[in-house]
């Protein structure tokens, strides 16, 4: 009876976490709007205004947002690794 | 583990490109730019001594202190996007870190985040470090810090007080940012209508995510007490007499 009712509780739950999380990211995705950081949108964009330009990194990764998707692939192994022994790192003792 | 995957995967494929908050290479003039790196040498010199300080007193310190590193790192290039605004921006971290280690180690764990940025991914840059370091490590660790810790002598809850040293430092972080911007670009106009335009144009994107990171501040220090409130102890967060088993 209780398995029962917890398999409904997880049901219930993914039905309202699952439509929420779609829409998100669709929200985030089509709505008519920039979504430039405030480093161009604000500090960049006022610094331009006063005749101070940003300039390429001293050091510069290149190849567009390449380095930026290497990261993210790397966070996303090592936070799967992370979330998967979250509960070892944060058991009661 | 199945669930984990799809969630994981998910994530990966919703993806938009990161944005950056940091002011970026060449913004500041040279002369500013060397004024803030020489302002926050003292900072990153008593950091280091206080950092050997705890690790002499209690070695398993420097992993933690590894491990906020690793938290400031990730959570001061993570871009959330903010409806109200239609802009980018991410919490700063140093709240979270100046509340457990103390602001002065702080300060060095910013430099590091910040250094490894603007190498790898162009957040921020070279020139631009001391000046980044200044506003969110030194800045936003010490309004932290000082906020927590007031609220907790006052009787604030530990979540309150977390609450509020985290919105304050992300907060404190952006008024100096803005400070430092207002003083390298205003050329010959006058300095403070500048900086409230700057402040004035970072608040609709700040107000609410610094909102944000005070509730991820006291998410992260309550989540701590309830499972390992013996790290608060060794951090000094709390004393011996608060720990829940105490009698």
């Amino acid at each position: 009876m209780l398995e029962g009712k917890k398999k409904w509780k997880t049901l219930l739950m993914h039905m309202i976490i699952l439509p929420t999380l779609l829409f998100g990211v669709y929200f985030f995705s089509l709505a008519p709007k920039s979504w430039e950081g405030v480093d161009e949108a604000v500090v960049e964009k006022i610094a331009k205004e006063h005749g101070r330009e940003a300039r390429d990194p001293l050091i510069d990764p290149g190849s567009g947002d390449l380095l930026l998707f290497g990261f993210l692939l790397a966070g996303t192994v090592g936070g799967f690794a992370a979330g998967y022994y979250w509960r070892e790192l944060t058991k009661k003792r | 583990m199945a669930r984990i995957l799809f969630f994981t995967v998910g994530a990966l494929l919703a993806a938009t490109p990161a944005f950056a908050m940091h002011i970026s290479e060449g913004i500041l003039p040279l002369n500013w730019a060397l004024f803030w790196s020489l302002a926050i040498l003292p900072f990153l010199a008593l950091g280091v001594k206080r950092l050997n300080f705890l690790a002499r007193e209690d070695l398993s310190l420097k992993p933690l202190v590894g491990l906020l590193a690793a938290v400031v790192f990730i959570i001061s290039c993570m871009p959330i996007p903010v409806p109200t605004a239609g802009t980018c921006s991410h919490p700063c971290g140093t709240g979270i870190a100046a509340i457990l280690i103390g602001p002065l180690v702080s300060v060095v764990i910013t430099a590091v985040a910040l250094l490894i940025q603007a190498l790898f991914l162009a957040h921020g840059g070279l020139s631009t470090m001391g000046a980044n370091t200044f506003s969110m490590g030194v800045v936003g660790s010490l309004v932290g810090w000082l906020a927590f810790r007031s609220v907790r002598r006052m009787g604030g809850s530990l979540a309150v007080s977390g609450f509020i040293g985290g919105m304050l430092a992300d907060w404190g972080t952006y008024t100096a940012t803005s400070l430092i911007l207002s003083l390298g670009i205003r050329g010959e106009s006058p300095l403070l209508p500048l900086f409230y335009k700057v402040v004035l144009a970072f608040i609709p994107t700040q107000l609410p995510l610094g909102i944000l990171e005070g509730v991820i501040t006291a998410g992260m220090v309550t989540l701590l007490y309830k499972k390992r409130p013996d790290l608060l102890v060794k951090m000094r967060v709390i004393t011996e007499k608060e720990l829940p088993n105490h009698a």
